[in-house]
């Protein structure tokens, strides 16, 4: 089983995750109309052996997306982070966010 | 073979003597004794037969590498195939029966499949393909008889009858196995403080100490027991590590009836524990592995350990005359001590007489035979002799037909470490050409391996590389200067695996269970299956309930001679989990029958029930499906439900809609995004029926969404699809949409829902929520209004929409959960009082198909807003997810199947959902379309139907469609209609 460290909630096993896609993918904006970037997005995957960043949803938790760095060869989980900038950066800031509780 | 008990000695308990049956014979054993020491001490000697031969099987081994004496335990629906004799404990009343055998173990019919022998080699399975009997005619045939003839056990067809459970645990350390090793370790960590947990599969600690059964070993272990106990460590029996998996989280079966007569009716009878231990010490021992010679597999042929382990921990005598064959010097402790014992031994031992235990033992005046080797046993049903050979120092092997009398012959060519849980990890093992073993390769994971399970073999040696151990694991920073610590015996065992002599055909099992013989591997060598695990799946080698503990290395030996190279080269195929077979039922724990998944009741699930509702299960919900009255069918039931909801009024239970909060100054951006249609205009006090395409343009859902406030909205979803859209709300806004400020939640279990259907709706809603004017003028289509009820002194808020999912003049009311139940009963008053009734989900259907509105049996994720008729609702002027990609040519294809009506020719016939619609004369293939939902609708007086067929209601108007239904049997005529089947107009809802 593996377990992920959950930036909000700490090292959590597996099952409390879904899985949602290739993390690495970004998605066109809305209002680009180009059929090929948005078939590219949607239905494109690599397939690396190695490193690979996957998107996860924290669902029977927090129900933050986390971007998690995976090795498909090893299971071996790197870095976990939200995909939300502004989540994440206010992750970082846990010396003011102790001072106030 | 014959054995017997002595007189005294070993750890049972004499005073508690126990009676089971087997094969419908008592037998008697002791408290402590196993199904195998108990059978042995009873003097039963066949007890089981092999998969393909028939040939007898005794028991051949102490511990869960048993090979021969497999049994079918229980009686009835608690029947267990395939269970190790020599691991099950015995308890009075326990039920045992031999297996693979007709009439019985002792006098098998199947044993003339010995005489065919020679058609049933290596890969006979894959050679009844080719060749003159190839083709499916003839394996019908074979494998008729073949699966007859080549079974195990029979498990029960009944249902588990058992109960089972789930535990969860954290620890720092998890030692697998309670060897002195693994005692050792476990203390050592405790008392520095470590949580601990030390597994052992045996029902007690100890390892290889307890063959010996004297007074030091035991004081050992007892010590080590408290010592540990009292440090706060946790000791758990019968419990088996199986597997180690991502994570070091390792899984444990933990078996706590099967051993007890009358167990708590309280107890489960196996519990599975996940473990997600910080660090893992392996002390998993290690296997003694066999001889190949010829008729190696008649009973009374045993591992050489296993006598003394029969002989030292449960008194039993394996016979009474007793070689011991080895290639090493750890068998000279076992043959002491069984001579000490009383029996007559003998020793051969394939090296010449050079090491220190072999002058000691000879020393001692044991007989002991140098530079000799079994050839073959004499015997059909039990050994009655050896034929030996001499060995010379190039490991040749010579007979001059010399025969030695014996009635049991042990067997030993050394130890092989249990690097399964590492190979778990991937880990694969390497050779040690010191040790004549397979080791564990280095591994980046916590765990250390320790004792006989790294191939240290001397008990010394075994608590040295626990005390390394430790101290990694104490001390992780700190690398001081390592003593090396000898592995292996201080001699190092000769490598003898199979006994050949030239221009003999010896039939030398490796895999007695399987009847693999090293024929049967230089057959799939010159056959070209040479790798490993080519070789495995060709021959089955490995393949058996014992997963190779047997044979594997004397097959991987053979493979390697024959492939002239080293063992270390052609390799070892891998160990995956389980460790040993786990029940189905112990994964499953708890989560059988209606435990299988969660159960979800909505809060007026007791006020259906008190109103004789038949329930139905719609996900994990439990719905009212109708509501019968005076032995109503559920026909008479649904359709006089929804007569009723278009006569006068109806109302049904809608609380299990996804409900979505969705709160923020971007809010009404967002729903702009997310949903095809415009939700910019839509004014404070409104709703608005919205459709959602995921990215790759095909419908995701449905609902209705409510504007609060300038900054708040409350979304609906459909049932089946709550928990997906919100997941997909949440994704959006933390990764393609982050610059919108918007917060959701869901809020499905917060709000109770119902809607009150029909002509009287107004009526009934003035009476029962006098603190809104439900007027045309005040309550408009689409409007949406909050206020509150005063209810048996109670104050509820609630939430109202008018909104129609029937075609009638309808409201869907939100009330808190709490008050679900409540608001429902006293609204099913006014109702009754209107002369309505409630309406169940049969009769929602009815009213819904007969409007052409789609639920989750048309958008089943293949749609396009154009299949569903939703074309003209999207926005021509924004962009929404899946507003590029469900233009793409193939999904603008206006052949594409497109939702229709569908009537039968005859107003009297009925049809069925999942119906084939063709054109008339080609009935075949996968038609036209298809019928997604179908009903008896009372306005319309026949049965009706949804569904989707190729160029929709515009291609197929006046022409005559097939309704095909081959599997039930009948096709019927029928015409495609508008979808929209009963008032078209909505002149009903706006009313």
């Amino acid at each position: 089983m593996l377990r992920l460290e959950c930036p909000v909630c700490g090292l959590r096993d597996h099952d409390e995750f879904t899985y949602l896609e290739d993390g690495s993918i970004t998605y066109p904006k809305l209002a680009n109309e180009n059929q090929d970037d948005w078939f590219n997005a949607v239905y494109l995957r690599e397939n690396p052996r190695g490193r690979h960043i996957e998107k996860w949803h924290h669902t029977f938790g927090c129900r933050t997306v986390l971007l998690v760095e995976r090795d498909t060869l090893t299971h071996v989980i790197g870095k976990i982070k939200p995909a939300h900038p502004k989540i994440a950066a206010a992750l970082k800031q846990p010396a003011t966010a102790k001072k106030r509780s | 073979m014959t054995g017997s008990r002595f007189a005294s000695g070993g750890l049972i308990d004499r005073k508690k003597p126990i009676t089971f049956q087997y094969d419908g014979m008592p037998v008697q054993g002791f408290a402590g004794d196993t199904i195998a020491s108990a059978l042995m001490a009873s003097g039963h000697q066949i007890v089981g037969r092999s998969f393909k031969y028939h040939r007898p099987r005794g028991i051949n081994s102490a511990g869960p590498e048993e090979s021969g004496a497999l049994f079918t335990v229980g009686d009835n629906a608690n029947r267990t195939p395939n269970v190790k004799g020599t691991i099950a404990e015995i308890h009075d009343g326990l039920i045992v029966r031999s297996q693979n055998a007709f009439p019985n173990v002792r006098y098998d019919l199947g044993a003339v499949n010995s005489l065919i022998a020679p058609f049933l080699t290596a890969g006979f399975y894959y050679k009844t393909f080719v060749g003159p009997f190839s083709g499916t005619r003839f394996w019908m045939i074979f494998e008729y008889f073949i699966r007859k003839a080549a079974g195990l056990g029979v498990a029960s067809r009944d249902a588990d009858p058992a109960t089972y459970d789930i535990a969860h645990h954290h620890c720092d350390i998890l030692v697998v196995g309670a060897g002195p090793s693994g005692l050792w370790t476990a203390v050592q960590l405790a008392e520095a403080g470590q949580s601990v947990m030390l597994v052992e599969q045996d029902f007690a600690c100890g390892g290889q100490l307890l063959s010996r059964n004297n007074a030091r070993d035991a004081a050992f272990i007892a010590e080590m027991q408290s010592r540990l106990t009292r440090a706060g460590g946790q000791i758990m029996i019968r419990t088996t590590a199986f597997g180690l998996y991502d994570g070091l989280v390792t899984g444990l079966v933990e078996r706590v009836t099967d051993h007890l007569s009358a167990p708590h009716e309280s107890l489960p009878r196996e519990i599975f524990h996940i473990v997600r231990p910080q660090q893992i010490v392996l002390a998993s021992g290690a296997l003694e592995r066999g001889l190949a010679f010829g008729n190696n597999d008649r009973p009374g042929v045993m591992l050489a350990h296993a006598i003394a382990r029969y002989a030292g921990r449960f008194g039993v005598s394996a016979g009474q005359s007793c070689i011991m064959a080895t290639s090493h010097d750890g068998t000279y402790d076992d043959a002491l001590q069984l001579a000490e014992a009383g029996m007559k031994i003998c020793v051969l031992d394939a090296r010449p007489c050079y090491t220190d235990a072999q002058e000691a033992a000879k020393r001692v005046g044991l007989d002991i035979m140098f530079e000799t080797v079994p050839v073959q046993v004499a015997g059909g049903r039990g050994v009655a002799g050896l034929e030996v050979g001499m060995c010379d120092s190039d490991g040749l092997v010579h007979s001059d037909n010399r025969m030695i009398g014996a009635d049991v012959i042990g067997m030993s060519g050394g130890y092989s470490p249990v690097v399964n849980l590492l190979s778990h990890r991937g880990v694969k093992p390497v050779w040690d050409a010191d040790i004549q073993a397979f080791r564990s390769g280095p591994t980046t994971e916590a765990i250390h391996v320790v004792g006989s399970a790294d191939g240290f073999y001397d008990n010394e040696a075994c608590l040295a590389s626990a005390d390394v151990a430790v101290s990694h694991i104490l001390r992780p920073r700190r690398r001081d200067a390592e003593t090396e610590i000898f592995r292996g015996w201080q001699t190092p065992a000769m490598p003898l695996f199979e006994i050949n002599i030239q221009g003999r055909s010896l039939k030398s099992f490796i895999d007695p269970q399987h009847d693999v013989t090293t024929a049967d591997i230089r057959q799939a060598h010159s056959e070209g299956f040479v790798s490993v695990e080519h070789m495995k799946r060709y021959t089955t080698l490995g393949m058996a309930t014992d997963q190779g503990r047997m044979g594997n290395i004397l097959g991987l030996a053979t493979m390697a001679e024959a492939r002239n190279m080293p063992i270390a080269e052609s390799g070892i195929t891998t160990f995956r989990p389980p460790f040993t077979p786990v029940s189905i039922g112990v994964l499953a724990g708890r989560s059988s029958g209606s435990d299988w998944w969660p159960t979800r009741r909505t809060p007026m699930h007791d006020a259906h029930l008190a109103t004789g509702a038949v329930m139905m299960d719609v996900g994990y919900w439990k719905r009212a499906w109708y509501y019968p009255q005076n032995g109503e069918t559920m026909d008479e039931a649904y359709i006089r439900e929804a007569a009723i909801v278009r006569q006068t009024v109806g109302m049904v239970d809608v609380s299990t809609l996804g409900k979505i909060a969705i709160q923020g100054p971007d809010a009404t951006e967002f729903l702009n995004q997310i949903y095809i249609n415009a939700f910019a205009k839509l004014p404070v006090g409104k709703a608005r029926y919205g459709i959602m395409l995921r990215d790759d343009g095909h419908v995701m859902d449905d609902g209705t969404t409510w504007r609060l406030s300038d900054d708040e909205y409350f979304m609906t979803t459909t049932t089946a699809q709550a928990g997906p859209v919100m997941l997909f709300l949440e994704e959006l806004l933390q990764t393609r949409m982050t610059n919108l400020e918007v917060h959701v939640s869901s809020v499905s279990d917060y709000w109770a829902g119902i809607a009150v259907a029909g002509p009287l709706a107004r009526q009934v809603l003035t009476g029962a929520l006098p603190a809104l004017d439900w007027s045309n003028n005040a309550f408009p289509f689409m409007g949406v209004q909050s206020a509150e009820l005063k209810l048996g002194g109670a104050v509820i808020p609630f939430r109202a929409a008018r909104i129609s999912f029937s075609g009638e003049r309808a409201w869907e009311i939100y009330v808190p959960a709490d008050f679900g139940n409540a608001v429902w009963v006293h609204l099913a008053e006014h109702v009754a009082l209107a002369g309505g009734s409630p309406y169940g989900m049969e009769s929602l259907g009815t009213l819904r198909i007969e409007k052409g509105h789609v639920t989750g049996a048309e958008l089943d994720g293949r749609v396009t807003l154009e299949d569903a008729g939703f074309a003209k609702m999207a926005s021509k002027t924004k962009p929404y997810i899946g507003s590029v990609l469900r233009k793409r040519s193939g999904l603008m294809d206006e052949s594409r199947p497109r939702l229709v009506g569908i009537f039968p020719k005859e107003k009297n016939k009925s049809f069925g959902t999942g119906a084939i619609l063709c054109e008339p004369g080609a009935v075949s293939g996968f038609g036209k379309g298809w019928v997604t939902a179908v009903t008896h609708s009372p306005a319309l007086g026949h049965w009706i139907g949804l569904g989707f067929v190729s160029g929709g209601y515009e291609a197929w108007k006046g022409k005559t469609v097939m309704i095909a239904d081959p599997v039930r049997g009948a096709t019927i005529e029928g015409e495609i209609v508008s979808p929209h089947m009963f008032d078209p107009d909505g002149g009903r809802q706006n009313g």
